[in-house]
């Protein structure tokens, strides 16, 4: 345990260990090209432009979705309600564009409700103390319950076309959703690497007691941090939502498994004070690959979730491994 | 560890319960319905008295009610294939002793934060759900399989003998031995104990695989119950189980547990789940009661430490 608090506060970015995340990003990059170079030579319908399009859209909504979880992860904390908070907040928007016909009223109310949420689970952790797995485990069943509550059993469908564009769309032969991820991944990227609150996150999640003595008022950060990923997940459901063009009350269920895994792939420990964005970015990639290759060779469906669960042990897994060696080579 | 300031909590809840539902339903209080919430208990209970140890020792185990369904599926699916309930019924067993283990090994010698390792393998087990099932229910379950869940012994509901043989032998294992010991020191001091020579690791892998045991145990009352086993059976009791230890008053931080507390917890959940269930409340609804109670119950915990 000694070891892993000692890797904790001397791996932030600077210096020796920015080689070390260098490497870590060069072998996933390795990753995403050898899954890459298999899907080519197994089947003819992987390297067509549309294809890589599709994956690289996908990879984009499960981006969304996992960078405001990213920051949560940075901090040492988790939010396991990320994808219940995602099918609420789609599903509100949806009845909200419906009645008012304003997808500016539908996302900014969604983007409310996210952070509502997400605020709520920060309360949970910084004022009743409750540790984040347990207190985000129980918000995604609550979140959950009023969405099924809420939509009844019954469907919504039919957005206008201005807001379909906005997960279905193309600017210049490219899906918007991608310009929207590249615009995301560059501003939150500013954010956690230029901004005193982001190196704050760092300095929490690396060491939490450290950072509270040195000044950094690491309740109201976490709250904020929080909050932050809800309002995110807010904002990847309305995406979803023009994408789908629909929404259901189970629209959140299966998305809490392939969130985590896209973030936990990136590299991001689970300890928290190590990880990024970009890292994020790519670990959904791969997902995302594996998940469109098993499509493409007509592997039953049903093996996803199986196949998600795996990937997840063996990131977590060989992220710890390679740390442990870091830590014995420092 | 029978601390009695921590009696009254569960207690308040479970008789404000009772009152609420008594006085709002009229066929809430009466002989039939009691005995019904507590066979309908049973099945948690034996979700939950794992549960109890395994949150003792700073762990989670999310894939509870994933692998229990998988159980249940195994159990159908081999008693279809061989005709045979004892060799589905140790088929079932085994496939839930063998994700315990698995649980418990991640958990213990890689060192996979538990709420991360149990994510993953309750992806595992409902892929696998959904493989052996293609989505569908398995049916035609022999009537000897149903007697299970209906049958009585000396007057007594099945499902109660089998829920108090495994709460006594809980109880047992966490106050009489040396691995109930154990289970305490994990959460409360690890690094003592591994001092002390015991090998913490094994321990884990132990408590996890009791974890899965009773996840088989509990299949054979789920399949019983409905006849049939489904793929998504019993995704989501783990929250149930999770909730009935909290509100039962164990710690998640601390290493300290009170079983007796995850049985009131239990009972707390089935007579709120009934109760609403008799008002005509929709299921997400009482999802969202749960999550309220344990919310609730945390809050009250959280006074009383501060108080102390």
């Amino acid at each position: 345990m000694s070891t892993m608090i000692e890797t904790k506060e001397t791996a932030p970015r600077f210096g020796l260990s920015l080689s070390s995340d260098f490497t870590n990003m060069l072998l996933r990059l390795l990753a995403v090209a050898i899954i890459c170079i298999m899907l080519t030579f197994a089947t003819d319908a992987f390297l067509t432009t549309n294809n890589l399009l599709n994956v690289l859209r996908q990879a984009s909504l499960v981006f969304f979705m996992a960078s405001g979880l990213t920051l949560v992860i940075l901090t040492g904390k988790i939010d396991l309600s990320i994808g219940a908070t995602v099918g609420l907040c789609a599903c509100v928007a949806a009845v909200v564009i419906k009645t008012t016909g304003s997808p500016w009223i539908g996302a900014a109310v969604a983007v409310s409700i996210g952070g509502a949420v997400g605020l709520a689970n920060g309360l949970m952790v910084t004022q009743l103390r409750i540790p984040s797995f347990i207190a985000t485990y129980g918000m995604l069943w609550v979140a959950q319950g009023v969405t099924y509550y809420f939509m009844g059993g019954q469907s919504v469908y039919g957005f206008p076309a201005g807001f379909r564009a906005l997960g279905s769309g193309y600017f210049l032969g490219i899906p918007i959703p991608i310009y929207l991820m590249i615009i995301v991944l560059l501003i939150g990227s500013f954010f956690i690497n230029r901004t005193t609150f982001g190196q704050q996150i760092y300095a929490m999640g690396a060491n939490t007691t450290a950072a509270r003595l040195s000044g950094i008022p690491v309740n109201s950060r976490l709250n904020l941090v929080f909050m932050l990923s809800g309002a995110m997940a807010g904002m990847a459901s309305l995406i979803f939502l023009a994408r789908l063009n629909s929404a259901e009350g189970d629209v959140g269920e299966s998305l809490t498994l392939p969130t985590i895994a896209a973030v936990v792939i990136g590299g991001t420990s689970l300890f928290g004070g190590v990880g990024s964005l970009s890292g994020t970015f790519i670990g959904g990639l791969i997902l995302t690959l594996i998940l469109n290759g098993m499509n493409l060779l007509s592997l039953n469906a049903n093996w996803q979730p199986f196949v998600t669960g795996v990937i997840v042990l063996l990131a977590v897994w060989l992220d710890m491994k390679t740390r442990s060696k870091t830590d014995a080579g420092n | 560890m029978f601390s009695l300031g921590r009696v009254p909590g569960v207690a308040f809840v479970l008789v404000a319960l009772f009152g609420l539902f008594a006085s709002t339903s009229g066929n809430f209080f009466t002989a039939a319905n009691v005995s019904n919430i507590l066979v309908q208990s049973s099945i948690l209970l034996l979700l939950a008295l794992p549960m109890t140890f395994i949150i003792m020792t700073e762990g989670l185990d999310l894939s509870a009610g994933a692998v229990l369904t998988l159980c249940s599926v195994v159990l159908a699916a081999v008693t279809l294939g061989t005709g045979s309930l004892t060799v589905a019924f140790l088929a079932a067993l085994a496939i839930g002793v063998a994700f315990g283990l698995l649980n418990g090994w991640i958990i213990a010698w890689p060192g996979i934060p538990p709420f991360v390792a149990t994510l993953g393998t309750l992806g595992i087990a409902q892929g696998l759900c959904l493989v052996i099932t293609d989505g569908q229910s398995i049916v035609g379950m022999p009537p000897s399989l149903q007697s299970v869940y209906s049958g009585t012994l000396a007057g007594i509901p099945i499902p109660i003998i089998m829920a108090g043989v495994a709460y006594a032998v809980m109880h047992g294992i966490l106050y009489h031995t040396r691995l109930g010991t154990y289970v305490s020191a994990l959460g409360g001091n690890r690094e003592a104990l591994r001092h002390a020579g015991i090998n913490d690791r094994l321990v884990l892998a132990v408590i996890y695989g009791i974890g899965g045991l009773m996840s088989g145990v509990a299949a054979l009352l789920l399949t019983s119950r409905i006849s049939s086993a489904h793929p998504t059976a019993a995704i989501g009791m783990e929250f149930d189980a999770i909730a009935a230890v909290a509100v039962g008053g164990t710690q998640f931080e601390r290493g300290e547990g009170w079983l007796l507390g995850t049985l009131l917890g239990v009972i707390a959940i089935g007579v709120l789940r009934n109760g609403l269930n008799l008002l005509g409340t929709s299921s997400s609804v009482q999802v969202i009661c749960v999550g309220l109670l344990v919310i609730f119950a945390l809050f009250l915990d959280g006074l009383r430490s501060a108080e102390r």
